[in-house]
């Protein structure tokens, strides 16, 4: 999933004060499951809002509503009907739903509630760490299913370098080195031979590096 | 191995000689007089001298000018380039100005991790990696192409080195990754600061019964300590360094004063139990910041008058 985190309130305050009219709209996908931005977060922030307005003497309406999804028109479409109440929106949303929103609203501002992280997992409740940087071009059947793209901090695809220690990244013994758990990983694959193949250069066209990314199905489309 | 390039230290290494190399930071600034005067210092007593690529990510003058001045005070250069600072076109592109200066020697790294440095909230680059930087300098030299597959003219002619870690982990791998390199095309290692013999020794004896170190000359890297309080450093604080616990307590038992004394004698130590590994081909002298002190060592340790490349 998207994994997000709350941006600091005093940041969407800044952002938002010339508002009078605010709709704070989560989403009920990813960034509920990462809890910064589903229904109970709306509710949160809403709540902090308007006792901060009330301290400042501001008559601001703040109204919360919280979308199944955010990255998708036929959900955004709900709340056609009440956008002329509302001078702003703050989105809860992963950055893709902010976007989506601004794009469908045109005239609406459009504020980011959540920094948007990584493409990761729930390790335990509060604990979200990253799998994935979406490099479209999946390595993962030759490194034991880890993928080093995204867990070594120089995206070694032939690692680990000379700065692994214990199992742990030189950059944090919290992280653990990606390369450490491949080789464990091929070693209990019996399949350590395979560490020996020399990776060559990666086509990163696939990546970011190819500029703004699509996946076109002929087939599904209608 | 057969002479492949004109570099000065692939004779050297080729004729059977122990090569001795060091190293010189650049500055943190644009004066050239620094590098000169380091230059100076050892010159007599290297036969190649690496430049440092904005070690621990620290920005200083870059490697390749600092390697040119070396050529125009007639030594011989050796260019450290780390893959993350550059895309593929960066490095192609200062391999081929390297090569244009007849700088003829390179060490293929990945580099420090930019959070240690002076820019922790910059990039990394990382389009391709230290295994790959080899393969492709031997691309443009052998080949005589570009990535691109478009031909070179007057490809680079560059003796290929990488660094490796005895002591790194995981430890089971550290002999794979040599081979690793070693299919990638690299020529020469040069090892991180050796302390840990007795490992040392055990990773070349790994080496060696693969087969390894018929296809690869290595240099045994060194680094004298100047206090205890760096031996300490290097122990506890630097990743990827092993310092046994007698070593430093035999810093610390030293008066204060006698300190980098000791430390040089260590050092000097070092590089003789060294000259008995099998397959040991040289030192790599990393003096930090204390390049005054190589000539000692290198003299000391018997790797002095240098031999005559020819």
């Amino acid at each position: 999933m998207i994994v997000a985190d709350k941006k600091p309130i005093e940041e969407i305050i800044e952002e938002i004060k010339a508002h009078d009219k605010i709709l704070i709209l989560g989403c009920n996908e990813c960034v509920t499951v990462c809890e910064a931005g589903g229904k109970k977060e709306v509710g949160v922030l809403a709540s902090a809002l308007r006792m901060y307005f009330l301290n400042q003497g501001r008559n601001v309406k703040i109204d919360e509503v919280t979308l199944e999804r955010q990255c998708d028109h036929e959900y955004l479409e709900e709340i056609r009907d009440r956008m002329d109440q509302y001078d702003a929106v703050v989105s809860l949303a992963c950055g893709v739903g902010v976007q989506f929103m601004a794009e469908k609203y045109h005239n609406t501002p459009v504020y980011p509630g959540v920094n948007t992280c990584f493409l990761g997992a729930t390790e335990k409740r509060g604990l979200w760490t990253e799998r994935c940087q979406a490099c479209g071009q999946c390595i993962l059947a030759s490194t034991g299913g880890i993928c080093p793209v995204s867990r070594c901090a120089k995206r070694l695809l032939n690692g680990p370098c000379g700065g692994s220690v214990r199992g742990s990244c030189e950059i944090n013994k919290e992280i653990d080195c990606a390369w450490q758990l491949i080789v464990d990983r091929l070693k209990a694959l019996n399949r350590l031979d395979d560490y020996e193949k020399v990776c060559s250069l990666k086509d990163w066209s696939f990546d970011r590096a190819g500029g703004p990314r699509k996946v076109v199905r002929e087939d599904v489309q209608q | 191995m057969k002479v492949k390039t004109p570099s000065k230290l692939e004779k050297i290494l080729a004729a059977g000689h122990l090569a001795v190399t060091s190293e010189c930071g650049p500055p943190r600034g644009s004066d050239p007089v620094v590098i000169e005067k380091k230059a100076k210092l050892i010159k007599d007593y290297v036969d190649a001298i690496n430049i440092t690529d904005n070690q621990t990510s620290v920005t200083r003058m870059c490697s390749l000018a600092a390697c040119i001045r070396l050529k125009m005070m007639g030594l011989e250069p050796v260019l450290q380039m780390v893959t993350r600072d550059r895309n593929r076109i960066a490095i192609q592109s200062d391999i081929l100005g390297a090569a244009s200066f007849d700088i003829y020697n390179i060490l293929c790294l990945s580099g420090d991790h930019q959070s240690f440095g002076d820019c922790p909230t910059g990039q990394n680059v990382h389009d391709i990696d230290s295994m790959q930087l080899i393969q492709t300098v031997r691309h443009m030299r052998d080949d005589g192409k570009f990535l691109g597959g478009d031909d070179i003219s007057r490809p680079p002619q560059l003796f290929v080195g990488a660094a490796a870690n005895p002591f790194a982990d995981p430890f089971e791998i550290r002999v794979p990754r040599l081979a690793k390199k070693i299919a990638a095309g690299v020529e020469f290692i040069q090892t991180q600061c050796i302390y840990d013999i007795d490992k040392f020794e055990l990773w070349m004896k790994m080496a060696g019964d693969r087969g390894l170190l018929d296809k690869v000359y290595i240099l045994a890297g060194v680094t004298p300590f100047k206090s205890a309080g760096m031996a300490r450093y290097m122990k506890n604080r630097v990743p990827g360094i092993e310092v046994p616990d007698e070593m430093v307590k035999r810093m610390a038992d030293t008066p204060k004063e006698k300190q980098p004394e000791e430390g040089i004698k260590i050092c000097i130590e070092t590089i003789q139990r060294l000259k008995e590994v099998e397959g040991v081909r040289g030192f790599h002298v990393m003096a930090i910041e204390w390049e005054e002190k190589v000539p000692e060592i290198v003299e000391k340790s018997g790797l002095y008058p240098r031999p005559n490349a020819g």
